[in-house]
């Protein structure tokens, strides 16, 4: 009982994380319509920045001088990037970011090495805030639940009680409309470019010490990103909020129990074959939650393709 | 223009022309292993291991009349058929000697082609130095004349460790847990069956397998780990899922040992610092702390010299270059490497870092003393990544497993 607990706190820690990463990258992509491969790795540089930072002068300074230069550089990479491919339509802009993102990783590797850094938890947090049952819970963990919930309601004010916010959100559906009202709308494109991809460098500060600071770190959170966003409804701000704690609680508890394929299958009727070695289903009767835990969300993505293509909260419908 | 050109290209032509005189004297070794991607870390640190082992042989004469060792670095992205295309191109540009040790899965498709090549091609064969790969079945099933390995197999080290664990009453239970492909699943049957025999009272609370290098969040095997009750944790992980592994297993509260194979070097060492003090064990081959002799301590010392972010953490590295110049010498040839191989073959060697070193000959697997190290800051000589923290040999067990049964049918030609 204590165990569903912990694996509660744990799942909302990776959902969190995850979904500081799909905000930035749900509201980019609502704007441009165009996926941004390269999100991952300003997560990536968040982390190398703040790791180069924290050396000189803690990580505090990290936290709080890299996710502005990460989010600097994003919105340059829209002004001087993105937007002169814009015009020649959506493909060249995928193409564009792809490519971002593979220059990153090098440069990464060019200037860091390829070995992980010793990116470390600050002395202030590294100790056991309690424990439950034998499992402690780092101080740190919760240093980030707080962090992502106090950015999720400051995104949530901004984008729905200030005047900035509803011109943003008025940018996303009718850009055209709103130019023609005197905003200037590729202003308001940079700045939530720059402003997502400033989340992805919190994102990378915060995860750094704990997921490890390596070349490898955006290619692994790189595509369950996106299944986030799809999942959650594309530009929905809840949306991302809902799928990314939805995938993280799934894939934590996949892990954390044991459940056999053979006992769920048993369960609804179906009777173990007598030899399983010669059975043409034979790994399917093996599978055990831990291993299809990360392929979980995926499965649910392909559902809710089918069965809501909008996504949870999406409104689009294009 | 087309006179630019013109000459360019004779320049060029000559350039290539002297470069290979140069070479003929040369005795090459093909280092095919990672040099790009996720692995290239591991990769480039072994190759500046090879070339620094063999510039010590160079400078004390050579081998044969003054030859010059040389190692030629060949890039295989860790992909079993990349490695096949490399190994082609070295023996199409008359290397000898082949040194391949990153993956198992690279080293079992490397040896079936060599066999096969050897067999076809009689007048220029080549001997398959696997430094570093250790599936068992490498000197087991698939053992050929051609392949010598210089690492302790999964076995031998399990072998070292469970005999480690049998002393220790303390323990009662263990969780192994491992990347979910041969190497891990070699470790996870190892343990199972020598824990069993030697130590039948401790329990296995645990014994999983997980996605190899798609692991973001290590937290619910921790949970896990640390519920089960677990008075040890063993695992054969390495790179990044090591460290993410050991991180998450201790930050969530597992105060037990955490006996691992690969948890050094390559800026593992310097990520767990603190944390690992007190928990992570490594077994391996080679004596860095204390340094074994003199001549040990000096080679370090020479190394780190010339590459101060590197790492000796393949020692046995070294033995390889070492042997393979003692066979040579001992051959009067480095042309026929049947020669070569007889020589190698049963050659009892000091090791570079301490100890005494047998290439069994029955199998081709290299029996030499196995240590367990304890990862610390406390008496360090030479630590890893400058981070002032390494491993300190905790206990040795000399010439590990020296009669370990192999299923080996050597054919020698």
């Amino acid at each position: 009982m204590e165990l569903i607990l912990v694996n509660l706190i744990d799942g909302l820690v990776t959902g969190l994380l995850l979904f500081m990463l799909s905000a930035g990258l749900t509201l980019i992509f609502s704007m441009m319509g165009v996926l941004n491969f390269a999100h991952a790795s300003f997560y990536m540089l968040g982390a190398y920045f703040a790791y180069q930072i924290s050396i000189a002068l803690g990580f505090w300074m990290g936290l709080l001088i890299a996710p502005l230069i990460v989010g600097v550089m994003g919105a340059g990479v829209e002004r001087y990037g993105l937007r002169r491919v814009h015009q020649y339509g959506h493909v060249p802009e995928l193409i564009f970011t792809f490519g971002l993102a593979l220059l990153i990783e090098e440069l990464v590797q060019f200037i860091w090495g390829k070995n992980q850094m010793p990116y470390e938890i600050p002395e202030v947090l590294n100790f056991t805030a309690f424990a439950i049952a034998g499992n402690s819970i780092p101080a740190y963990k919760i240093f980030m639940i707080f962090i992502s919930i106090a950015i999720f309601i400051g995104l949530l004010y901004i984008l729905t009680k200030t005047r900035v916010g509803m011109i943003i959100q008025a940018a996303l559906s009718y850009p055209r409309t709103v130019e023609a009202l005197g905003h200037n709308v590729p202003l308001i494109f940079m700045g939530v470019f720059g402003v997502g991809t400033a989340l992805a460098g919190v994102a990378g500060v915060i995860a750094g010490p704990v997921l490890g600071t390596f070349p490898g770190m955006a290619f692994v959170l790189g595509s369950i990103v996106f299944v986030t966003i799809v999942i959650g409804g594309l530009g929905s701000l809840w949306g991302a909020l809902v799928a990314s704690l939805l995938i993280g609680w799934i894939t934590t508890f996949a892990k954390s129990y044991n459940i056999e394929m053979e006992d769920i299958l048993n369960g609804i009727g179906i009777a173990t074959p007598e030899d399983l070695s010669e059975n043409l289903f034979r790994d399917l009767w093996a599978l055990t939650s831990p291993q299809i835990a990360d392929i979980l969300p995926y499965i649910l993505m392909v559902l809710i393709l089918i069965f809501r293509p909008a996504g949870l909260f999406g409104k689009r419908h294009s | 223009m087309k006179k630019i050109t013109k000459l360019g290209a004779v320049s060029a032509l000559s350039l290539i022309i002297g470069a290979s005189a140069a070479f003929a004297e040369n005795v090459r070794v093909a280092f095919i292993d990672p040099l790009s991607g996720p692995f290239a870390g591991t990769g480039t640190n072994g190759l500046h291991q090879f070339e620094f082992a063999a510039e010590l042989v160079n400078e004390a004469g050579g081998v044969l009349d003054g030859d010059k060792i040389e190692i030629v670095a060949f890039d295989n992205k860790i992909s079993p058929k990349e490695s096949l295309i490399q190994l082609q191109v070295a023996i199409d540009q008359g290397i000898r000697y082949i040194a391949q040790g990153n993956s198992s899965g690279v080293a079992n498709a490397l040896t079936e082609a060599i066999d096969k090549h050897n067999r076809r091609n009689p007048d220029n064969r080549v001997l398959f130095l696997n430094y570093s790969a250790v599936d068992p079945a490498l000197t087991n099933d698939k053992c050929n004349f051609w392949h010598f390995r210089f690492d302790a197999n999964a076995d031998i080290k399990m072998d070292a460790l469970t005999d480690v664990i049998a002393k220790d009453d303390g323990i009662k239970k263990i969780y192994i847990i491992g990347q979910d492909y041969s190497f891990g699943k070699a470790v996870a049957a190892a343990a199972n069956s020598m824990i069993a025999e030697k130590r039948p009272d401790i329990e296995i609370v645990g014994d999983e397998l997980h996605p190899i290098g798609k692991v973001k969040d290590f937290t619910p095997y921790a949970r896990k780990i640390v519920s089960s009750g677990a008075d040890a944790v063993i695992t054969g992980n390495w790179g990044a899922d090591m460290l993410g592994l050991g991180k998450s297993v201790i930050e969530n509260g597992f105060e037990g040992p955490i006996y691992t194979y690969y948890a050094a070097a390559d800026g593992i060492t310097a990520a767990f610092g603190e944390s690992g003090k007190g928990s992570l064990r490594l077994v391996a081959e080679g004596l860095i702390n204390p340094p074994a002799s003199e001549r040990a301590a000096e080679i370090y010392s020479a190394f780190k010299e010339k590459y101060p972010d590197g790492n000796v953490s393949q020692g046995r590295i070294f033995n390889v270059i070492e042997m393979l110049a003692k066979a040579i010498n001992q051959a009067g040839t480095a042309d026929d490497v049947v020669k070569v191989a007889y020589e190698l073959e049963g050659m009892e060697h000091d090791g570079v870092w301490g100890g005494k070193l047998k290439m069994r000959e029955v199998d081709h697997q290299l029996i030499q003393d196995v240590h367990i190290h304890a990862h610390t800051d406390e008496n360090i000589t030479f630590d890893y990544d400058n981070s002032g923290f390494g491993l300190v040999a905790e206990s040795t067990v000399t010439m590990a497993s020296a009669d370990i049964p192999t299923t080996c049918e050597m054919k020698r030609p």
